[in-house]
């Protein structure tokens, strides 16, 4: 089967919600709008308290090249602009407008038959309809689409493989609106001009593979690959190669390998920014774990908060003790629920039971090497972190420290509970800072 | 609400820790020892106890007197403990049992920082220790079980080819074979087959016991030797268990044997190149459980898959380098011990590329 070199069996998890078809939640009194969701820089405020707006207007605009714009996803009134909860952030600016009616959406142009409309203008819509990566990174989705001329984009492949356990929403969404995600994946890669489509699916979500292979039987340019479930064949690089036998270079990106990941969320939302004139409010959302009541997968607005996706889930067990934004392996955990928005990237929300969560010693390396065998970049995380540990930055740096994509499998085998991605983490920083200050002294001596 | 745990991510982890992992293969140690107090009896248990006593107190005093925590439950000490029962002869003192097994943990681990630290396999140089200070302990004492096994079939076989008038030395040298263990008789075999005289008999002892009924008889356990030379079969099967739990790494024992199979094939044999019976070297001495349980010791072993290769292709060469040409019958704890020293030279030359190194991303 399809798979890569590396990589962990974590529990999956995804029997709590997988046969839940996806609810729409009824619009929330108040929505948290965070002016970031997106990776680069934080969109710019637009309105101002007291401002009326509409569902769907936009309000916050894109600062610079490297950003994405914000809309409104109810019809309501600004109330605030402060600093309010951030699931990723801690806490981040937001707009919060309290909702008084049911949606009257903001007009933007419909286009059904989009195959007449030219790449600049359909890029110009998906940046103009604020879609981000919805995997969780949120990497502006009209950068990625648009890599430089001299780099051709030959495989526009979905990620569909979801390997975080728990997860199921991209598997819901795929099973129930399998055609929408295809217009969308048709629609990207018209822009990026990748001749091929290929959606890559861990080979756990069956109904989901049948859908799509049926969906795909008389599309000549896009097939379905199956890969094997392991986490994380959902990494870009991983899935890459798995689907394509290719390798990223080192230091490079898909591009490079002529390949561009998007997630299955994005795709729908780029097929609902074109045909149907929507931007990005709404995604779906899993609200699961051992610790919430009743699991389930949600279609909830931007802005909507966790706390209320919980109520809807059934409310969370007495014995809870931790709350995951995304998946178990990269998600965040949260200090508070109360007043913390559904943002662009939030494909879930984990309630974990006591039970589940342990405060483990760290101890010694045995050199048991499960973290060299794990890890799917094929570094020696012991190695790396113990350099960390005394200070050795440009053995870490030498190391490739940097290529690490801190997917959390070697801290997952280590038998030692050494918090091995976090000494990672602490070393790509340091090296960072090293490679920042060399490109400084390259440029005064030029 | 209750508050919550906030913690980095990953938020679940492998149910494994270095406590189960030193259970596990105390376990897998279980078969082999089972049978060799069915062979030896009850003073096998006497002996453990022994070793048991001399490495807990090693390590509880170490740690005390270091002001560290007390690691006694995570069942490494009472590992090289069993491991330092399978490297004596059954007829060693108790005091000595536990004084190598106090050696091997206070010098050989707690000294190196303990669980983690350490360079060397802790269980070898305890039994390095022995060997040095009590040589004559460590060579004899060796009660064959049960009748004396396989040796007498040797024996047997050499006294039929003896000749009425045959020297003296071809006579000690049958009379050696029985009280020897089996590499000790080749050793004795081999040394005698540079003598013109005795030469044939020599040769008849070293087919004797590289026949296909004494290999059995040494896989099954009825030879003499340390506790842990013996019991190739059971050690076998432990050694598999671990491989499939994933515990072990399949490289090292595989290349360890391989290569020592490869090498007695080779060069073992008496009759030139290619002629040896490289099975016998694979079931006697201390093979099996040097290549399952000590140069798979995880602290003391290479971290990556080529570092794996390479460390036992060396051991390889060593063991059967040392067992044919050096000193001593048998090499496989002096190779182990070696190849510890050269673990993080192997370690910093075999860092694996990156994924995505170019000329990967060419093929």
């Amino acid at each position: 089967m399809l798979t890569f070199k590396g990589g962990v069996h974590p529990p999956e998890g995804k029997e709590l919600s997988e046969e839940k078809a996806i609810v729409r939640l009824e619009l929330p009194a108040q929505v948290i709008i965070p002016l970031s969701q997106h990776i680069g820089a934080p969109s710019k405020a637009s309105v101002t308290v007291g401002d009326v707006v509409k569902t769907g207007q936009k309000i916050g605009e894109a600062s610079g090249n490297f950003s994405a714009c914000i809309h409104s996803s109810v019809t309501g009134k600004v109330i605030a602009i402060g600093k309010y909860p951030h699931p990723v952030l801690g806490t981040g600016d937001a707009v919060v407008i309290e909702r008084t009616g049911e949606d009257e959406w903001f007009e933007y142009p419909k286009h059904a038959e989009y195959a007449g409309l030219s790449k600049d203008v359909l890029l110009g819509i998906v940046a103009e309809m604020g879609i981000v990566g919805m995997g969780g990174a949120t990497f502006p989705t009209h950068i990625k689409l648009n890599p430089p001329e001299w780099k051709k984009a030959e495989y526009l492949i979905i990620n569909a493989a979801e390997c975080e356990p728990y997860l199921t929403c991209d598997d819901r969404l795929m099973r129930e609106h399998g055609e929408g995600m295809i217009e969308g994946l048709k629609i990207m890669m018209k822009i990026s001009g990748a001749p091929k489509g290929v959606i890559g699916i861990e080979h756990n979500k069956p109904h989901a593979i049948a859908h799509m292979k049926m969906l795909c039987a008389n599309e000549d340019a896009i097939s379905v690959a199956v890969v094997q479930t392991k986490y994380p064949q959902g990494a870009e690089k991983q899935l890459i190669y798995a689907v394509t036998k290719r390798a990223v270079p080192n230091g490079g990106l898909p591009i490079d390998a002529g390949c561009i990941v998007q997630n299955v969320g994005t795709a729908y939302a780029v097929f609902e920014a074109v045909v149907h004139g929507k931007p990005l409010i709404e995604r779906a959302v899993t609200v699961s774990g051992e610790a919430m009541n009743e699991p389930a997968n949600f279609l909830a607005r931007v802005g909507d908060t966790y706390e209320n996706l919980i109520k809807k889930a059934g409310g969370m067990k007495d014995d809870t003790a931790k709350v995951i934004s995304g998946g178990p392996m990269m998600g965040f955990a949260q200090i508070t629920v109360e007043n913390l928005p559904v943002t662009k990237g939030t494909s879930g929300i984990l309630a974990f039971p006591a039970s589940m969560v342990k405060c483990e010693e760290e101890l010694a390396c045995i050199s048991c090497s499960s973290c060299v065998d794990v890890c799917p970049m094929k570094l020696v995380p012991t190695t790396l972190a113990s350099n960390v540990k005394y200070k050795q930055f440009e053995q870490v740096k030498k190391l490739n420290v940097i290529s690490c994509i801190e997917c959390g499998s070697c801290s997952f085998v280590c038998p030692a509970k050494i918090p091995l991605i976090q000494y990672m983490r602490i070393g790509k920083n340091e090296v960072r800072k090293i490679l920042a200050k060399e490109r400084q002294k390259e440029e005064v001596k030029k | 609400m209750n508050k919550l745990v906030v913690s980095v991510s990953p938020h679940i982890r492998k149910d494994i820790s270095v406590s189960k992992i030193m259970w596990i293969v105390t376990a897998a140690l279980l078969p082999a020892y089972a049978y060799t107090i069915y062979t030896f009896g009850v003073r096998t248990v006497w002996v453990t106890l022994a070793a048991i006593f001399g490495a807990v107190v090693a390590e509880a005093g170490m740690q005390y007197l270091m002001k560290r925590k007390i690691t006694v439950s995570d069942g490494s000490a009472i590992l090289t403990a069993l491991l330092m029962v399978y490297n004596v002869p059954q007829g060693i003192a108790l005091w000595k049992v536990a004084l190598g097994s106090f050696f091997a943990i206070a010098v050989a681990k707690q000294l190196f920082g303990g669980l983690g630290y350490n360079i060397f396999n802790p269980a070898l140089i305890g039994r390095a220790f022995l060997m040095a200070s009590y040589p004559a302990s460590m060579t004899s004492g060796w009660a064959p079980p049960h009748g004396n096994g396989a040796l007498s079939l040797a024996k047997e076989a050499a006294q039929a080819c003896l000749q009425p008038n045959a020297p003296i030395e071809a006579q000690k040298l049958v009379d050696a074979v029985s009280s020897a263990t089996p590499l000790g008789a080749l050793k004795a075999a081999r040394v005698a087959a540079d003598n013109p005289e005795i030469r044939e008999t020599a040769h008849n002892i070293w087919d004797a016991l590289m026949s296909p009924d004494m290999i059995k008889e040494a896989f099954m356990g009825n030879i003499g030797g340390c506790f842990g030379e013996t019991t190739a079969l059971f050690l076998l099967i432990g050694g598999l268990v671990l491989i499939f739990l994933k515990i072990v790494d399949w490289r090292v024992p595989a290349g360890y044997i391989g290569t020592v199979a490869l090498l007695a094939w080779a060069f073992g044999g008496h009759d030139g190149l290619f002629s040896g019976m490289p099975l016998f070297h694979v079931v006697t001495g201390g093979l099996m459980l040097g290549a399952f349980f000590m140069a798979t010791d995880m602290v003391t072993s290479p971290l990556t898959r080529k570092g794996k290769w390479i460390f036992a292709v060396f051991l390889g060469v060593l063991t059967f380098g040392i067992r044919t040409w050096g000193g001593y019958p048998e090499g496989v704890s002096y190779s182990i011990l070696i190849m510890n020293m050269f673990v993080p030279l192997i370690d910093r030359y075999t860092i694996p590329k990156v994924f995505g190194t170019i000329k990967e991303a060419k093929a």
